[in-house]
């Protein structure tokens, strides 16, 4: 089986694709409306911040792809981490909500947004661990 | 990192509400209903912080299950008086009232649905909060939760703060002897679900679960007594323990299915929360033991409860539990709450999408996707065993 390496442009359109065939994810985010920054922080081998883009529209992802910074877009929310918290995230050791309340990742945005949609944001992590993944880092 | 978040000062036992009189400050505002007023706790705890020398200021409009613009009638108040002290004096709604009350008047700039667990409120500015309950069910007093309802969307609000855990909390086994038992019942229920889901939940930590061991044990023990004989002192004494116990477990871990089910419910057809949350409690149990079996076998065996093999053990705990809503006249079912099959089956996609919007369905042991929670209202409708 291929295996997309993360972080590249290839994983985050993998996520996508992935993403759009989740019908528990489409069921539970079917109100949302609201697009992320996903940041890799540096450290861990990371030199420098690595920035996606995904747009998530009423239980669909419009739009995903890699930035060259946080400044190229604007989005409702950010959600940054470091990368061995990432690769928990997608291998499925971490609930997202438990792990921002931990502070394992720092969220900006509307976080009672984000309460409202708890189910949903645990079918964006599990998508993720579903998509065989090749940590590069 | 996981906070533990605790009252810092809990006050127990005979005239622990004496304990006002050593208050330090200017002004307290009461947050209660019309029921505390007419049985003469507030002219009580008036005397007292009278008596340490602050002027008191009653809000005595606390709604049951209160809405937010019950919230925000009392927080004009509120800002007009300018208190150091917020005093909460009844069941669960007037402590989550005065919880977002406190909130508002501390931070204007602040909307209450913006209340949660990652915004700094920066709390303590202008008051502090003392909460006294006379309910032994929700433990809001000893929890970071606050459950506001928004009548708008027909749904109960899960704010949450660490910020608004009171810094005192009284529990003055006086104030439950005039309960009645059917409130006896509905808010111990409450408490026994606030404590097991705590223990089962998928964050639960090991503060948490000596919290939720604590008090299921004494529930188990003490709610049928409170329940039968209202002179039972010792009896509400220790449940009104058990409540604030299980409110500190839960808020220290999270709640479950059982109440992201009942807050929709109770939301929607306007039945007080303690009733919601048994029609469902027995379906919650069954449907986590595929995940949280070992827990469940656990909190058996806290309860003194055996068996020659975890299925027996399982079997015997869902039976208990089953006897103890009967003898405490809780219903099992979502029917005995008295909505007909018809309303039920008219709402059960809004109750769905509720429910799956509460932090209970991703803290659940087991996490249920959309089909499961139709499956699992209609069981509970019934009160079918779960088989799947």
């Amino acid at each position: 089986m291929e295996k997309y390496k993360f972080p590249s442009e290839e994983w985050i359109r993998a996520y996508k694709e992935e993403l759009n065939k989740n019908k528990a994810y489409e069921e539970a985010a079917k109100d949302w409306e609201g697009d992320f920054l996903f940041i890799i922080s540096p450290g861990e081998g990371v030199e420098k911040e690595i920035v996606f883009y995904v747009d998530l529209w009423h239980g669909k992802c419009r739009e995903a792809c890699m930035l060259p910074s946080r400044e190229a877009k604007k989005t409702a929310f950010v959600l940054e981490g470091p990368y061995s918290n990432w690769k928990k995230l997608i291998m499925g050791q971490l609930d997202p909500i438990h792990a921002i309340m931990m502070r394992k990742f720092k969220l900006e945005g509307d976080m009672g947004k984000i309460l409202r949609y708890t189910k949903a944001a645990s079918e964006l992590v599990k998508t993720a661990s579903r998509i065989p993944t090749e940590f590069t880092i | 990192m996981w906070e533990i978040t605790l009252p810092r000062t809990i006050v127990i036992a005979d005239e622990a509400s004496e304990y006002l009189k050593l208050i330090e400050g200017r002004k307290a505002f009461i947050v209660t209903d019309r029921v505390i007023v007419s049985l003469g706790f507030v002219d009580k705890i008036k005397s007292y912080l009278e008596e340490a020398g602050l002027d008191v200021k009653i809000f005595d409009e606390v709604e049951a299950e209160p809405s937010v613009e019950n919230v925000l009638k009392c927080v004009e108040i509120v800002r007009e008086y300018q208190p150091d002290w917020i005093i909460a004096l009844g069941g669960g709604s007037s402590i989550d009232t005065a919880k977002a009350v406190w909130v508002l008047y501390e931070r204007p700039d602040v909307k209450i649905d913006e209340i949660n667990p990652l915004t700094k409120l920066g709390l303590r500015n202008k008051a502090k909060m003392i909460a006294i309950p006379t309910t032994s069910g929700s433990g809001s007093e000893a929890s970071w939760a606050i459950v506001i309802t928004d009548n708008k969307e027909k749904r109960k609000m899960e704010l949450a703060s660490r910020e608004v855990v009171p810094d005192i909390v009284i529990l003055d086994p006086e104030f439950t002897l005039s309960m009645p038992s059917r409130l006896v019942a509905d808010t111990g229920v409450d408490a026994l679900a606030n404590a097991m889901e705590g223990y089962v939940s998928r964050w639960r930590n090991d503060i948490s679960d000596v919290l939720a061991i604590a008090a299921i044990k004494i529930i188990f023990t003490y709610l049928p007594r409170s329940f039968r004989d209202s002179r039972d002192r010792e009896a509400r004494e220790k449940m009104h323990y058990a409540a604030m116990l299980a409110g500190a477990a839960f808020s220290n871990s999270q709640i479950g299915v059982a109440h992201a089910m009942g807050h929709a419910i109770g939301a929607l057809f306007k039945i007080p929360h303690g009733r919601t949350i048994s029609a469902v409690l027995i379906p919650s149990i069954e449907y986590n033991l595929r995940e949280a079996g070992d827990r469940y076998i656990e909190l058996a065996q806290a309860v003194g409860i055996g068996g020659e093999n975890y299925e027996e053990i399982l079997r015997k705990f869902i039976q208990r539990i089953r006897e103890l809503l009967i003898e405490v006249g809780e219903p099992l079912t979502i029917r005995d709450l008295g909505i007909s099959r018809e309303e039920f089956e008219k709402n059960l996609d809004e109750l769905v999408d509720k429910a799956m919007m509460s932090t209970g369905t991703i803290a659940n042991p087991r996490i249920p996707s959309r089909e499961d929670y139709v499956n699992l209202y209609r069981y509970a409708y019934e009160g079918r065993k779960i088989d799947f």
